[in-house]
């Protein structure tokens, strides 16, 4: 996969690529929390939205270099997700996720009022900057190359939650979480937990975003995007490991192929997600496991 | 203060298409277990089909109000026997989710076809012109608005709450199999309880198409805050959405004077406030 | 570690699909490759980003990119010995869809000048990134006056009007008439916010006073509590520092109220041909505003119109799309002169230096920050009684010539203005 990732570039536009791996990141990351805690946040754009509004105003105003910017603004994201995890964690099921996007919105029209968001206009003319000092990251390769360093080691830090015993303890929680508490486990503090890596994940995706396009609005923080996570994720495969990375390359590929028809979008994503639902709902990762008999 | 008179009035009316709207969708999860994210572009349809109405067929609006709601009912007959059934069995949550892709198909249908800046609808001769209240002048239309959903609401109660009919959808939901068992079709009714949710919603966008742009979006905008007013009433709970609807509207007028920025966002506070201390909601019943 | 195979067929299967998936995007984007290469061997691509299904679509939309093709037809089709091509886009009123479209069509489709663009958020972010790739900008929907002030680009030209304009003619015109108090609908992104600050300015300057303001979403549905509000001010004038859908549903919804009828003046900051067209005589009668094109002008002015309305099942051209056409024939008539469209910056500064004179906008000229410069027209919309056919909706109040209509350069706080 790093292979191809790495040549990538040079047989797609590479600003398309680096959409595509932000968003494989971001539905990644809410996958850890659906696939492996069974937690269905409908509000995860608020990561993705406040982290990039967090970076831009770090490196554009406050003149931070590119890899300051990218971890403030996921530590912004962190510590929305305490906040939020803290007060969504008490309820389950269809509450929880209620919770998530009511939260959503508070802080989607957090973005829309507070000043340094400018609103409807956004953050523009975001500087990319100079990595650690010596690279250039306006030249658009050595960019890609920054993101998919970024990418691979979020994937990396997922895959090393999900096999560990943290990360069995939160699929025996999805499994039976009555059970798992009367195992001695404090089911609450695990997903807390899961809740905060999951927000923190979805933020890096969100800040590293930001200065690939350069600006940071509104878009990214509404509910509209907590859909198309949710889609990306259900598509490629609920609680599959790559799942979500597929889910998120065809989403993207799906709204660039169809951007001419712009229309034609909405309906698209909206016939997937029911086609999905019915009759797909192990998603394309989990069919081609079940095809082919590998665990994936 | 009459600033103040006057937005608690208009958020009354506001809060007359949040009560329509939650009633509808509390007893469709009330009764079906479903949470219909496509409650919202059923509205959107309903104030549609109003439009086209006058538009195509030049049927005005008395006509509207009943033929619009049977419409959209009969959409969501359709939908729910062809699609939502087959769901019944698994987590609630893929309901939400069928219903969510249900939402973008119908919206991206309507603004491919209409743009969304959405139409104009007249509002009707016979409701044209304003009251002077004093503190303000009172469109008829919207007075209108107020009375007759209020009528709606409270008859809608009546129905499941206090006649038989009520009682028969209230127990199919409590334990489908006992009640089929004493001969009641149990399918069908929940296809008739969900056909009569979405038709409230068709109703509210016949209300909404004079006042509110006729336009694709005139759903998503508003169907997240309905949502909170369903959670914080009690998502099964029809009087609660009623009261709390209304309640809603004037808490949003109220926030207009004080600090109209937040006017927005009060509902969300609202409802995570709610969900943390009384998760059954204000007139829910504990589970 | 037992991990270890079911770790190599996790990566495996992940390499797979993500082949697939790269696949499927290749296969989209292998057309792209080619029209870069033909861009560097000579075709000059025009590039109409506007909204296409938003409040603004009357205004511009489908209109402006028949007259970015009108242009190019009556040009000729090549230029340079060039052919010249046309691309249009929707920009949903969204900053960031906005400066991704036009990223990508200056990377992978060669575009070399942008056109329209209404709703300013994205005129700027379009500005910023033109300026970034050395193309031509043409402004003719986007509002703020900002684009030749702080913002102002060499890449940059804004034609048709602007805030400052709007706030000099209009806004002028309604104190001189004794509206000394004024209370301000804004729509609460850049275009609003500017047009409010500059009908400030003049307002006070005037020795009028604003009384506040009350900022509203983009596109909002029901302005009914906004309404109340600036109702309950009491001010002699609601200024609507808002355009499009948003101004129609404003005065619209001021009727339900009655608001007009208590002794309250709305002022359309910003309305447009479509917008009366919209509301309709009866209810827009009396309306001050002021455009810097109409239709039934001069003979000049109505030759154009009627040739535009043929294309257009008879709706007449708004001073946006009136702009879009000449902002393009004068671009071209700049890149036959240079040979080539490569460098914007040198194109702009080609266009700045020739005189603009067509029969849409009369005589003209470029300022260096970008501002194109021609006469202002206030006119007043006509009762239902006046109006002696279809589209005949104003009269003619006053013109506000060239030099006073658009703001000094001086004054604009432009970068690009020395310093006397």
């Amino acid at each position: 996969m790093t292979g191809l990732l790495v040549i990538a570039p040079f047989v797609a536009y590479p600003v398309f690529v680096m959409r595509c791996l932000c968003m494989a990141l971001f539905a990644c990351a809410f996958n850890l929390l659906i696939g492996y805690a069974g937690l269905l946040s409908f509000g995860h754009a608020m990561f993705l939205g406040g982290a990039g509004y967090a970076s831009a105003h770090a490196a554009k105003v406050w003149g931070f270099p590119p890899e300051l910017a990218i971890l403030f603004g996921t530590a912004v994201a962190a510590a929305l997700g305490l906040v939020v995890g803290w007060l969504a964690i008490r309820r389950q099921g269809i509450y929880f996720s209620m919770i998530t996007l009511g939260l959503a919105q508070m802080v989607h029209f957090l973005c829309v009022q507070v000043p340094f968001t400018h609103g409807d206009d956004g953050i523009q003319g975001v500087p990319r900057g100079v990595l650690f000092g010596v690279i250039d990251l306006d030249d658009t390769l050595t960019m890609y190359g920054f993101v998919l360093v970024i990418f691979l080691l979020g994937f990396a830090i997922i895959y090393r939650i999900i096999h560990s015993p943290f990360g069995a303890v939160l699929t025996a929680i999805r499994e039976n979480e009555l059970r798992t508490t009367s195992l001695g486990y404090n089911t609450d503090h695990y997903k807390l937990i899961a809740f905060v890596l999951s927000a923190a994940l979805a933020g890096l995706a969100g800040a590293t975003k930001v200065l690939v396009f350069q600006n940071a609005t509104l878009t990214d923080a509404e509910w509209t995007t907590s859909g198309a996570v949710i889609l990306m994720t259900l598509l490629g495969g609920l609680g599959r490991f790559s799942g979500p990375v597929v889910g998120a390359f065809l989403v993207v590929a799906l709204e660039q192929y169809l951007a001419p028809f712009s229309g034609w979008v909405p309906v698209v994503e909206g016939a997937v997600f029911v086609v999905c639902v019915l009759v797909f709902r192990e998603g394309i990762v989990g069919k081609l496991s079940a095809a082919l008999k590998i665990p994936l | 203060m009459q600033a103040l008179y006057a937005q608690l009035v208009i958020g009354l009316v506001n809060g007359a298409f949040y009560a329509l709207l939650s009633l509808g969708l509390a007893i469709i999860f009330g009764l079906l277990n479903v949470i219909n994210f496509a409650h919202g572009a059923l509205y959107m349809l309903g104030a549609f089909v109003a439009w086209g109405l006058l538009h195509y067929a030049g049927i005005g609006y008395g006509p509207a109000l009943i033929i619009a709601p049977l419409v959209v009912g009969v959409v969501g007959v359709i939908l729910e026997r062809t699609l939502l059934q087959r769901l019944y069995r698994l987590d609630p949550l893929y309901n939400l989710l069928l219903t969510f892709g249900l939402a973008l198909v119908i919206q991206g249908l309507f603004q491919m076809r209409f743009g969304s800046s959405g139409e104009s609808y007249e509002i009707p001769a016979a409701l044209q012109g304003s009251a002077n209240l004093g503190f303000m002048q009172l469109p008829y239309y919207r007075g209108w608005v107020l009375i007759v959903s209020l009528v709606v609401c409270l008859a809608t109660w009546f129905v499941t709450e206090r006649t038989k009919l009520g009682s028969y959808l209230r127990a199919a939901t409590e334990n489908p199999a006992l009640v089929q068992a004493f001969g009641v079709n149990v399918p069908r009714m929940i296809t008739v309880t969900y056909g009569l949710g979405v038709a409230l919603a068709g109703f509210a966008g016949v209300l909404a198409a004079p006042i509110f742009p006729v336009s694709p979006g005139l759903g998503s905008e508003v169907i997240i805050v309905v949502f909170a007013v369903v959670v914080i009433g009690g998502m099964g709970s029809i009087m609660g959405s009623i009261v709390t609807g209304f309640a809603l509207g004037l808490i949003e007028g109220l926030t207009k004077v004080v600090y109209p920025a937040a006017s927005g966002a009060v509902v969300f506070a609202l409802m995570a406030l709610v969900l943390l201390v009384r998760p059954a909601g204000l007139f829910g019943k504990a589970s | 570690m037992l991990n270890l195979p079911k770790r190599i067929a996790d990566t495996s299967m992940a390499v797979i699909l993500c082949a697939a998936a790269l696949g499927s995007v290749t296969a989209c984007k292998k057309d792209s490759a080619a029209s870069k290469g033909s861009a560097a061997g000579g075709k000059v691509v025009i590039g109409v980003l506007t909204d296409m299904s938003g409040l603004y679509s009357d205004l511009a939309g489908k209109g402006s990119v028949a007259a970015a093709e009108m242009a190019v037809a009556d040009f000729g089709g090549s230029v340079a010995g060039m052919p010249i091509e046309v691309v249009s886009a929707d920009h949903q009123n969204k900053p960031d869809v906005g400066s991704g479209v036009v990223r990508e069509w200056f990377d992978t489709k060669g575009v070399d000048v942008i056109v329209d663009v209404p709703t300013s958020s994205v005129a700027l972010a379009v500005s910023d990134v033109t300026r970034d790739k050395n193309k031509v900008f043409l402004a003719s929907g986007a509002g703020s006056s900002d684009l030749t002030g702080k913002a102002c680009s060499p890449n940059t030209i804004h034609w048709a009007y602007d805030t400052w304009a709007l706030a000099n003619a209009t806004g002028r015109e309604i104190v001189k008439h004794g509206g000394d108090t004024w209370f301000f609908l804004t729509a609460d992104y850049a275009f609003g916010a500017a047009l409010e600050r500059d009908v400030t300015k003049v307002v006070e300057a005037s020795g009028g006073k604003v009384l506040g303001d009350i900022k509203h979403p983009l596109n909002a549905a029901d302005f009914s509590s906004f309404l109340l509000q600036a109702q309950s001010s009491q001010a002699k004038i609601i200024g609507l520092a808002n355009a499009g859908g948003d101004t129609i549903k404003s005065i619209k919804q001021a009727a339900e109220f009655g608001i007009v009828a208590k002794g309250q003046k709305m002022a359309g900051l910003l309305v447009f041909i479509s917008d009366i067209k919209a509301l309709g005589l009866a209810t827009a009668q009396g309306l001050t505003l002021s455009e810097s094109f109409y239709w039934d002008r001069d003979d000049g002015t109505r030759a154009w119109s009627k040739k535009f309305a043929a294309k257009r099942d008879g709706a007449m051209p708004t001073m946006v799309q009136a702009g879009v056409y000449s902002s393009v024939m004068h671009y071209l008539k700049a890149v036959a002169e240079l040979k080539s469209a490569k460098d914007g910056k040198a194109v702009v500064a080609k266009m700045e230096a020739m005189p603009a004179e067509d029969p849409l906008f009369g005589k003209g000229t470029i300022d260096p920050n970008g501002r194109k410069r021609h006469s202002m027209y206030v006119y007043e919309v006509k009762s239902p009684a006046e109006s002696k056919g279809d589209w005949d909706f104003y009269k003619l109040i006053r013109e506000v010539p060239a030099d006073q209509a658009f703001r000094a350069p001086a004054d604009s706080g432009c970068s690009l203005i020395a310093k006397p």
